[in-house]
């Protein structure tokens, strides 16, 4: 493989990790807190498809991100107001939520499919830019992307070095004993919802203005329900997740690649690879002894009231 | 001069639905005072508790804190007031270590106050542990240093001594006399009278959520006491023993290694136990010797890693744990709400749970949902649970009510063996006498039992033989009149020498 080949697949894999990175990130906030949101299909949607026609009418890729976070907050506020004001069930509301995003999203779309703008551009820091191979792929890319790797970093440190941290762990655990710890469960709960939703709209951001800076109906390919099995297969840990987005992101480009290069498997097969190699892992992991202790928030999922 | 009062509870009435769990109730508590809170289990007690704890919130009456009436919106705000409450069911997050739920009640935690109050009150608590892994006597001991870490005027404790080995009690006792000194109330549920006595000089007794009276118990004799409790029902008699002598071996274990996954402790050294028919064999030991794991190891969910096990002379060491149903090996959990019973399902669904293969519920693919309702329904009359119905779920009954409705369960049917670990756990007396009656009953009809227990009283009132198990080792077992108290202490803390069977360790 040449060496301008190896550069542009590093920044490619980078870039293709994005997405899943903001959605999972998200996902692993909420989850963290006993929230299961499986509407992140139709989050992600949403903030792509509002941040597209805000930076195409605005001409600004910059408040289409805020557009498209402010959607996903939206989203993610509607979810904690069903489930914890009106108790609905979590797995139902957010299958509605994909459902409702997925047709609302191409609804409010349908003018600007194949209209075209200018995404957001990259900054190349200087002379880093210029290191071979690694050079483009690390410094030389989007401020959304950064973006996405500090926001990993403010997670890591949210969930697992701070008090903060603590208190969403035991409200995930355990809301009950929370909340007779004296812990505000439900605006816990409510918050993460919230940034969960923001998250989700992000990466569906960073797909219509920076991955592919245009509109299709629903151009997430699944993406949101990957970001959820993402956070089971890292174990509800922020590093893991970080890898395992960036792992997806570079077998979805592999595949692409390698139908390139003419290999005799149908691409169906070769696109089947990362989801079989999910599972492996899943399994090797599991075999593993101490991984009980990375299981799931015990409370994920469960609704709870003060008064029970 | 008298004492200000600190706390005045006054006419509190709380429902839940179609039951009143109190009624009217007046309490009143002055600072540095133990004041016992006596009554059966479903009096309502825990109930009052949790509304004075601010978990619940009254639907009648007021709440007078240091002379100004309060609402107590959550347990926060109780904790504000210096109320802190040690559960009954701990409220404990599993997944952390001992130091972050400590951290998560307090935001600062200050390590010198820390050590202090660990020295002060002589707790012994590992603090980088996960809770998970310890015993319910070591989960009760860091509920209540959560507790004392606070400046408290108010301590509550819901039956704290039910998982305590005696020692641990005379522990307890000493940290409430303690805290009491410094001018601390401390309300104590129970339905030990001993233990009241020995705390407390006053008490308030609840029945069916009401007030049943309020008195001096050094001026009140058992009997006035348990006629209060109880609403003139006359106290349990004791239990006649088996008038046959025991059958054949049932059961035998032969050299049991063993280790309950994932857990610190919870291994078993060697175990050699031969169980006959129409006896109860009765094993001590504090919590956290090895019950747990001897009871998965009979049950056959854990699989040893040396050893042998036989019922009725054959070997049942490969069979898994519906095998050895099948066979009449039944084991009743020490946990009834999260291990014997599903919560959340009805009684008639967890009376099928454990007789799924009986030909009375199914034929074939086909459940019989009728006649398990109708075998449900005879199980809560002749047991006599207070429940609804069969259609009730686990979860609505008062502890004692559904563990009567599971020594039951396992015992229909009469299989050959039956195991249970501590089965009158948190339970209260008259709970207790109907189990207790249960088991001598089957006893007497042939059947083989193994009572695993921390509660010795229980046990010498219902065993032909004891013995005790001390971190994973088993004692030898004896006639239960050859076993003083001296003795049964030994071989439950491993004092006082060697026993046959500790030369044997595991590979």
């Amino acid at each position: 493989m040449d060496a301008e080949l190896f550069a542009t697949l590093a920044f490619s894999t980078l870039r293709a990790g994005i997405p899943l990175l903001y959605c999972a990130l998200g996902v692993l906030l909420a989850e963290r807190s006993g929230m299961l949101n499986l509407g992140q299909e139709g989050m992600m949607l949403m903030g792509a498809v509002v941040g597209f026609i805000a930076a195409s009418e605005s001409q600004s890729p910059a408040l289409g991100v805020l557009a498209a976070a402010g959607t996903g907050l939206a989203c993610g506020a509607l979810f904690a107001l069903l489930t914890l004001l009106l108790q609905t069930n979590q797995v139902a509301t957010g299958l509605a939520m994909t459902i409702f995003g997925t047709g609302l999203s191409a609804f409010l779309g349908e003018d600007y499919v194949g209209s075209s703008i200018d995404g957001i551009a990259p900054l190349a820091v200087p002379l880093l830019a210029d290191i071979p191979l690694f050079g483009q792929a690390l410094f030389a890319q989007d401020w959304l992307l950064y973006l996405a790797w500090l926001l990993a970093l403010a997670s890591y440190w949210l969930l697992h070095r701070s008090r903060a941290g603590l208190i969403i762990t035991a409200v995930g655990e355990d809301p009950a004993v929370a909340h007779r710890l004296g812990l505000p469960v439900r605006r816990v709960r409510a918050l993460m919802a919230c940034a969960g939703g923001l998250m989700a709209g992000l990466g569906g951001a960073y797909l219509s203005l920076a991955y592919t800076p245009l509109w299709t109906e629903g151009m997430t390919t699944g993406r949101g329900w990957i970001a959820l099995a993402l956070v089971v297969l890292a174990g509800w840990r922020t590093g893991l997740v970080l890898v395992a987005a960036h792992v997806f992101g570079m077998a979805g480009i592999l595949n692409l690649l390698l139908q390139g290069t003419g290999i005799g498997l149908p691409g169906q097969m070769l696109a089947m690879a990362p989801y079989l190699l999910c599972i492996a892992a899943l399994v090797l992991l599991s075999r593993q002894r101490d991984f009980g202790r990375y299981q799931s928030p015990p409370g994920l999922g469960q609704n709870f009231s003060p008064e029970d | 001069m008298t004492p200000p009062v600190r706390l005045e509870l006054v006419g509190i009435g709380k429902r839940f639905g179609a039951v009143v769990a109190n009624d009217s109730i007046d309490l009143r508590l002055r600072p540095g005072e133990i004041h016992a809170v006596l009554g059966e289990n479903g009096a309502g007690k825990s109930t009052l508790m949790l509304l004075l704890y601010g978990v619940l919130q009254p639907d009648s009456g007021s709440i007078v804190w240091e002379g100004r009436e309060v609402s107590v919106s959550d347990p926060g705000t109780a904790r504000r007031l210096g109320i802190g409450m040690v559960f009954q069911h701990f409220s404990l997050l599993r997944t952390l270590s001992v130091r972050q739920n400590l951290q998560l009640a307090y935001p600062d935690l200050d390590e010198q106050r820390l050590a202090q109050v660990l020295g002060d009150f002589d707790l012994r608590i590992e603090l980088d542990v996960r809770v998970g892994l310890l015993s319910p006597g070591e989960m009760q001991r860091v509920e209540i240093l959560r507790c004392l870490l606070q400046d408290m005027k108010l301590l509550i404790l819901d039956e704290p001594t039910s998982v305590l080995t005696p020692a641990e009690v005379e522990q307890l006792v000493a940290i409430l006399r303690k805290l009491a000194q410094r001018g601390c109330s401390v309300l104590f549920i129970t339905h030990k009278l001993d233990e009241a006595r020995a705390l407390c000089r006053e008490a308030t007794v609840l029945r069916g959520g009401r007030v049943a009276g309020r008195l001096e118990l050094a001026g009140s004799s058992d009997a006035d006491i348990t006629r209060l409790m109880l609403g003139g029902e006359p106290p349990p008699a004791q239990l006649a023993r088996a008038a046959a002598p025991p059958g054949a071996t049932a059961l035998q274990l032969r050299g049991i290694c063993a280790q309950l996954p994932g857990q610190r402790r919870g291994r078993l050294e060697n175990i050699d136990l031969s169980l006959a028919s129409g006896e109860i064999l009765g094993i001590a030991g504090v919590s956290g010797s090895g019950q747990e794991a001897l009871a998965a190891v009979v049950a056959g969910e854990i699989r040893p890693s040396a050893g042998s096990l036989w019922l009725d002379g054959e070997d049942l060491g490969r069979s898994g744990v519906r095998q050895r149903r099948r066979r009449g090996i039944r084991v009743l959990p020490v946990d009834r709400l999260h291990h014997a019973a599903a919560a959340g399902l009805t009684l008639d669904e967890n009376y099928l749970l454990s007789h799924y293969d009986d030909a009375a519920c199914h034929s074939g693919p086909w459940l019989h949902w009728g006649r398990v309702a109708a075998l449900a329904t005879q199980l809560i009359q002749d047991a006599a649970v207070r429940a609804p119905s069969a259609a009730a779920q686990a979860r609505q009954l008062s502890g004692g009510n559904l563990q009567k409705f599971l020594v039951g369960r396992e015992l229909a049917g009469a299989p050959r063996v039956l195991v249970c670990y501590n089965p009158t756990w948190g339970v209260d007396p008259g709970a207790q006498a109907n189990i207790h009656a249960a088991l001598a009953a089957a006893r007497n009809a042939g059947m083989a039992i193994l009572l695993l227990s921390e509660d010795t009283e229980e046990l010498y009132r219902l065993c032909d033989r004891l013995g005790a198990l001390c971190d994973g080792r088993l004692s030898p077992q004896l006639p239960t009149a050859e076993v003083d108290r001296d003795l049964l202490g030994q071989w439950m803390t491993g004092a006082g020498g060697s026993s046959p069977q500790r030369s044997g360790a595991c590979a």
